[in-house]
C-alpha cells in the first residue's frame, strides 16, 4: 500500500445558503480545493462524494455524475465520480475510499468532498430520522435529537455529568466557532443560553444540537511521495479506519459507547502507530453535545464517565490538554451532514500546516477526526501528521 | 410508510412477536430473519414477547416530525422486555412521572397517521403497572 497526503482544501460557508444551489456548493468547495492543490481539471482520476439525503432534501439521486458534469469533469476525462452514504459519516468514509483508491494504487490524485443543501427540504427532522432504524425506531416516533436524548439520559444516569458541564461543550464549541470565518454561528454563548433555550428532547435543549446547515468541502489527496509537486505543506494521512454498530440505538451492548467509534479508533491508532498521547487537537462528532462528551472517552482520550470534569476544567478550549472541535464542530461551524466529515479533514489540514489564523493551535504536528453515521452504526477516524 | 410496508408486520407491531434463535435461544425483538451471533448456524422461530419490561432510558420528544407533531410532548423509550431484548416505544403516561427502571407493560396504540387521508398505524406502546 502506498502512503498518502492531503494536498489541498476547500470549504465554503456553512449556514443557511438561500441563494445557493445544491450544485453551485459543491462547485464553489471543488474550486476552493483544487485551487489550493495546484491541480488541474485534468490531472484529477476520480471522485468521490459523501451525501446523505439528496434524494429527500433536494429530490435528486445520481450525485457522481451531477457533481461530475458541474465540476466540469465529465467533458474531457469521463472522471469517474462515485457517492458515498452512511448518514451523517457519508464525508468521512468519502474521504476514506479516496485515500483507499490512492493507496492502492489505483489512483494518483483524488478529490473527496461532501455536501448537503438541507434548507430546501420541508421536514428535515423526518429526512434525518431515516439515519437510524425507520421501521423499529422512527416508525414509534424517535428523532435524531431522541435518540441522543435517550444516550444523554442514560448517561446521566450512570456517571456524574451535570447539566452545566454538558452545556460547556456548546459553550466551548461556539468560542472556538468565533474564530472561524466559515462557521454558521460567529457568536459566542453562556451556559445560561443553553440552559435558558427551548427543550428540544429532554434533557436537551435547542444549544445542545447542531442546526440545519448547507455547505459543501473538498479535499484533494494523492500519493505521498508526489505531495511536495503540488504543495509545501503535504500532510500526510497515517490512520484511516471505519467500523460498523447495529443500526437501531436499543440494540447496542451499552447505550452510553459507541462500540464502533472504539473500534474505529483503536484501528487508526494501531495503523498510525501513535498514541492518545501524541493527538495535538482532535474534530469529533458533535452533533449534540452528549456526543462530544461520549466521543473523546470512546476513543480513549479519557476514562468512561469522567468528561464532565475534563470540560469543566476547560481542557478540551484551544491552549487545554486536548483542543476538541476547533472549527466550531457541527454546533457552532454548522452541520451540513455529508459534508461535514470532510470539513473535519479541512479543519486539521488547515491547522496542521499553521494556517488556522486566531483559532491556531501552536505547534499542532498530528490531529485526528472522528465521523459518526446515524446515532453510532458507522464511524470513521482518521489521523493525520504533517509531512 | 406504505400500506404493503406497514401490513407485512402487522402481526409482529400488534402482537410483540419477535424471533428466537433455537441455537442459542437468544430472543429478538424487533425480529430478524438471521440470528446475529450464530448467522447460518441458527434457525429463527417466531416467539410472542410477554409484553413486560422495564424502562432502560428515555426521553420526552418537544419537537417532532410532521407525523408525530400533534401528539408532543411524548416520552420515547428505550425498553427492555422480560425476554431480554429491547425495543424503542412511547410510554403512555405523564412526562414527569417516566424513570428509569420504571416497569411497563404493552398496550395496543394508534401509532400515527400516514397525512390526513393515509391509513392510520396502529401498534405497540407501554403503559406504567
Amino acid at each position: 500500500m502506498r502512503e498518502v497526503a492531503v494536498i489541498g482544501v476547500g470549504c465554503t460557508q456553512f449556514g443557511e445558503r438561500w441563494d445557493t444551489s445544491f450544485r453551485e456548493l459543491f462547485v464553489e468547495a471543488g474550486t476552493l480545493a483544487i485551487e489550493d492543490a495546484g491541480v488541474g481539471g485534468e490531472s484529477i482520476d476520480a471522485l468521490y462524494v459523501g451525501n446523505m439525503s439528496a434524494g429527500r432534501f433536494v429530490e435528486q439521486e445520481h450525485i457522481g455524475a451531477l457533481i461530475a458534469d458541474y465540476a466540469g469533469l465529465t467533458h474531457a476525462g469521463h472522471v469517474p465520480a462515485t457517492r458515498v452514504e452512511a448518514a451523517c459519516a457519508s464525508g468521512g468514509l468519502a474521504f476514506r475510499q479516496a485515500v483507499l483508491a490512492v493507496a492502492s494504487g489505483m489512483e494518483d490524485i483524488v478529490v473527496a468532498a461532501g455536501v448537503e443543501k438541507m434548507t430546501d427540504a420541508g421536514d428535515s427532522t423526518d429526512v434525518l430520522s431515516a439515519a437510524a432504524d425507520r421501521e423499529w425506531e422512527g416508525f414509534a416516533g424517535a428523532t435524531f435529537p431522541g435518540l441522543y436524548a435517550m444516550i444523554a439520559t442514560d448517561y446521566m444516569h450512570r456517571y456524574p455529568l451535570t447539566r452545566d458541564q454538558l452545556a460547556s461543550v456548546a459553550v466551548k464549541n461556539h468560542y472556538h466557532g468565533s474564530m472561524n470565518p466559515i462557521a454558521q454561528f460567529q457568536n459566542e454563548i453562556t451556559i445560561d443560553t443553553v440552559l435558558r433555550s427551548t427543550l428540544v428532547a429532554d434533557p436537551l435543549r435547542l444549544f445542545d444540537c447542531s442546526p440545519v446547515s448547507d455547505g459543501s468541502a473538498a479535499v484533494v489527496v494523492a500519493p505521498l511521495d508526489r505531495a511536495r509537486e503540488f504543495t509545501d505543506a503535504p500532510v500526510a494521512v497515517i490512520g484511516s479506519a471505519q467500523a460498523s454498530d447495529t443500526i437501531a440505538l436499543h440494540d447496542r451492548r451499552d447505550i452510553s459507547t459507541l462500540d464502533a467509534s472504539v473500534a474505529a479508533g483503536n484501528r487508526a491508532f494501531a495503523q498510525a502507530g501513535v498514541t492518545r498521547k501524541d493527538i495535538d487537537l482532535i474534530e469529533v462528532h458533535d452533533c449534540f453535545t452528549i456526543a462530544e462528551i461520549c466521543a473523546i472517552e470512546d476513543l480513549g482520550f479519557v476514562t468512561k464517565g469522567e468528561a464532565g470534569t475534563f470540560y469543566e476544567e476547560g481542557q478540551a478550549y484551544i491552549g487545554g490538554d486536548l483542543p476538541v472541535n476547533t472549527s466550531g464542530g457541527l454546533k457552532a461551524c454548522g452541520h451540513p451532514v455529508g459534508a461535514t466529515g470532510i470539513k473535519q479533514v479541512w479543519e486539521i489540514v488547515t491547522q496542521l500546516r499553521g494556517e488556522a489564523g486566531r483559532r491556531q493551535v501552536d505547534g499542532a504536528e498530528i490531529g485526528m477526526t472522528q465521523n459518526v453515521g446515524g446515532s453510532g452504526a458507522t464511524v470513521a477516524c482518521h489521523i493525520f501528521r504533517r509531512a | 410508510m406504505t400500506v404493503a410496508r406497514f401490513w407485512r408486520k402487522i402481526p409482529q407491531r400488534y402482537n410483540l412477536i419477535g424471533t428466537k434463535c433455537e441455537n442459542c435461544n437468544t430472543i429478538y425483538f424487533p425480529p430478524r430473519s438471521l440470528c446475529p451471533d450464530c448467522r447460518r448456524d441458527g434457525t429463527i422461530v417466531d416467539h410472542t414477547c410477554c409484553g413486560k419490561g422495564t424502562v432502560v432510558t428515555f426521553s420526552v420528544i418537544r419537537t417532532a416530525s410532521d407525523q408525530f407533531s400533534n401528539m408532543t410532548p411524548y416520552v420515547l423509550a428505550i425498553i427492555e422486555l422480560e425476554e431480554g431484548c429491547r425495543l424503542t416505544s412511547q410510554v403512555i403516561c405523564d412526562p414527569t412521572e417516566v424513570s428509569v427502571g420504571m416497569k411497563v407493560k404493552s398496550v395496543f396504540r394508534v401509532i400515527a397517521e400516514d397525512g390526513p387521508s393515509g391509513i392510520i398505524h396502529y401498534g405497540t406502546k407501554f403503559v406504567p403497572v
